[in-house]
């Protein structure tokens, strides 16, 4: 098993682990972190791949990525905060009744 | 004078824009109704004496006809559409009707309009109808005239409505309006056809190709017969006669100039207009001739039993205009002009002594209430009786002069003139006379039938009316002796009658005296004493009376076997099926079809998270899988 493909499977496995934490988990600040983690999967392979072609688009694609990720984690964190103030809980499911 | 011609037809215009538009505001203005007076009569007199100058230059010259562009319409392609008008004889004819007996019957309006509210609009309507008739009249090319027909088509419909509070006056203008679009169909094909054959719209120059011969390339019959179609629309016809007699809904002067004397002539205009056309269309004409004849006789059968004053008068104007057609079928075009001419005086003047009856009787039109009225409206009388002997043709009065020789050319022309035509037409004359006189006993000479209510109210009408009336007697009663069809010899020729019937011309002019004065003497007969006669003949006569007072039910089998299908149609097919079902039906379907389905696939939304983000790993997994088997 060469580098290249280790580092993937690092990828995969960081994502497959933030997918299933956003599936299984109840707590809306764990759900956020696990989807920091399927993030930095997809970050690692575009580093990897940008490493193995020589090419600088998939470095950049990251910085790119992180932005966006600072970004919603800057609003994320608040609609948390409002929503937790409202119900005094994390517990996603009890946000349900906010389907439209 | 420069821009003769479009000042006539223009003049009446501006009389029209300015009453229209300042009718309401005119209307408690001090001096108001004056203005409306002198504007609304003012300006087709002016209109009238340019005519008569125009025809005094025309007389000047040898014969060439003034042609005036008033401007350029459209030019598509290399083609240029003008609106330009032509001024020779026989529009310089039609026009001195059209802006002479135009203007008196303006004049009279003044007094028998005088107590209406829409006094301005109805001003205003008659001035917009002398402006199309005008431009009808005058137009050089069949695009212009064909302006000037639709234009008073609409004239005809806001005057027949012009008391359109009254649902049954407003539904007869609809009835005219509509029963006209399917003549004028038939016109429309008809000019699509010449202007495709001859790639001009102009009159004259298409009469010059067929009467030179250099238009062999389509039927002569095929246009004469879609133009004839328009013919009969707007001039009441079999099978389009039907909107005329509703149309005596309007007031009376509209009835007398646009419904006797000017519009529905337009028909025979057009006819006599496009005679190079005609005379070298055998059939058409012979459409013309048959089917002028029958709508003289039939119309004169009804005409016996009307009761109502203007339907009788409406009737005859059907029967008149068929003589008419008779004279054009058979050739003699000049001889159907000069019936035009002598029929819009006696025909003008008696619609308006009916109007002068009714507005003494304060609106009564049904002539088994009238009765005695000799002494009571002397000037009304005279100039009835002078008209009605006129229209019955006793010589020496216009109508005799006419009738008589529409009756020779129908006998002994050439192009379609027949023994059986001449009798069809002299039975015609007869009951002419018959229903003439008639109307003249039951009206005035019979003792009284009138409510005592009415009779104490009757009075003789104000100068502005009787004056009219005079004048058009006086023309009724002379008009007959201009050789009109002599003077419209250059452009119409004469039919051409073989040497060997002329000795028949004699007893032929004696036998029409003879049956004018037997219709006066089977009037006098029946009526003379009174009404009982007439009441003993309708019981003897009971199936024959009753399909004749209801006009052989032609309104009824048009509603039978034309409306109720077209509604049936319409309601069941085009409505209940096409619309509802079919339209609606498929938008309404795919609406539900989406509301259903989203319906279902709703009930996946839960608001639970975990669920959502459950889905997107399976759907990521399936694109994979499907990628993987198909990359």
């Amino acid at each position: 098993m060469d580098k290249v493909q280790f580092l993937l499977l690092i990828a995969v496995a960081l994502f497959a682990l933030g997918l299933l934490g956003v599936i299984v988990r109840r707590n809306l600040l764990v759900m956020l972190m696990c989807m920091e983690l399927m993030l930095n999967g997809v970050n690692l392979s575009l580093v990897t791949f940008a490493q193995q072609t020589g090419t600088a688009a998939g470095a950049v694609l990251v910085f790119l990525i992180f932005v966006v990720a600072a970004a919603e984690i800057a609003i994320a964190i608040p609609i948390v905060l409002v929503l937790v103030r409202r119900k005094r809980t994390l517990e996603a499911d009890a946000f349900a009744d906010l389907k439209g | 004078m420069a821009h003769l011609l479009t000042l006539i037809v223009v003049l009446p215009l501006i009389g029209a824009v300015l009453n229209g538009a300042l009718a309401t505001r005119l209307r408690d203005a001090p001096f108001g109704r004056t203005f409306v007076t002198v504007v609304g009569c003012g300006l087709p007199i002016l209109s009238f004496l340019l005519v008569v100058r125009g025809f005094m230059e025309l007389l000047a010259t040898d014969g060439t006809p003034l042609i005036e562009t008033a401007y350029t319409w459209a030019r598509i392609g290399g083609r240029t559409f003008d609106v330009s008008f032509y001024f020779d004889r026989l529009s310089a004819v039609m026009a001195l009707i059209v802006t002479g007996v135009g203007s008196v019957i303006h004049i009279y309006s003044i007094g028998y309009m005088h107590d209406d509210k829409s006094y301005a609009r109805f001003f205003a309507y008659l001035n917009l109808f002398l402006f199309f008739m005008l431009s009808l009249v005058l137009g050089r090319s069949l695009l212009v005239l064909f302006v000037g027909w639709e234009g008073v088509g609409l004239a005809s419909y806001l005057l027949i409505g012009f008391w359109f509070d009254d649902p049954a006056n407003a539904a007869a203008g609809k009835k005219a309006f509509i029963t006209n679009r399917i003549g004028d169909a038939g016109f429309l094909l008809g000019m699509f056809l010449l202007y495709w054959a001859f790639g001009t719209l102009d009159m004259d120059k298409i009469n010059a190709a067929f009467t030179s011969g250099a238009a062999p390339v389509i039927s002569a019959s095929l246009a004469g017969v879609l133009l004839f179609i328009g013919a009969s629309g707007k001039s009441a016809q079999i099978p389009l006669h039907v909107w005329l007699p509703d149309a005596m809904a309007g007031p009376t002067p509209v009835s007398a100039l646009i419904h006797a004397a000017t519009m529905v002539t337009a028909g025979v205009y057009l006819v006599a207009r496009m005679s190079g056309l005609y005379s070298q269309a055998p059939e058409a004409s012979a459409v013309v001739a048959v089917i002028g004849a029958a709508t003289a006789f039939f119309a004169a059968t009804i005409a016996v039993t009307q009761t109502d004053i203007k339907k009788v008068l409406a009737y005859s104007t059907v029967s008149q205009l068929g003589f008419m057609f008779v004279a054009l079928g058979v050739g003699a075009y000049g001889v159907g002009i000069f019936h035009v001419y002598t029929h819009a005086f006696f025909k003008a003047c008696l619609f308006l002594g009916a109007g002068s009856v009714i507005h003494a009787l304060g609106g009564e039109q049904d002539i088994r209430k009238m009765g005695g009225l000799a002494r009571k409206i002397p000037v009304t009388f005279w100039t009835f009786a002078i008209a009605t002997a006129a229209i019955a043709g006793i010589p020496p009065l216009a109508g005799f002069w006419s009738k008589d020789e529409i009756l020779w050319n129908a006998f002994a022309s050439s192009a379609g003139g027949s023994p059986v035509l001449w009798a069809v037409m002299a039975a015609t004359a007869l009951m002419t006379a018959f229903y003439m006189f008639r109307l003249l006993w039951l009206v005035f000479l019979t003792p009284s039938r009138m409510e005592p209510k009415v009779a104490h109210h009757v009075h003789e009408s104000p100068l502005s009316m009787t004056g009219v009336l005079m004048i058009l007697a006086a023309l009724s009663a002379v008009g007959g002796f201009v050789a009109l069809p002599h003077f419209l010899e250059p452009l119409l020729p004469m039919a051409k009658t073989p040497e060997a019937l002329h000795h028949y011309e004699t007893p032929l002019l004696i036998l029409s005296v003879a049956i004018a004065l037997a219709g006066l003497a089977g009037a006098w007969f029946v009526y003379g004493s009174g009404t009982e006669r007439s009441a003993r003949l309708a019981t003897r006569f009971a199936s024959l009376h009753r399909t004749l007072t209801n006009k052989y039910f032609v309104d009824e089998a048009y509603d039978r076997f034309i409306g109720r299908p077209l509604v049936w149609l319409s309601d069941r097919v085009f409505l209940n099926l096409g619309d509802r079902v079919l339209l609606d039906g498929s938008l309404n379907g795919l609406a539900r079809l989406a509301r259903r389905t989203a319906g279902v696939f709703s009930r996946v939304e839960t608001g639970n998270l975990h669920r959502y983000a459950f889905f997107v790993l399976v759907g990521s997994i399936a694109m994979l899988a499907w990628s993987l088997r198909h990359g």
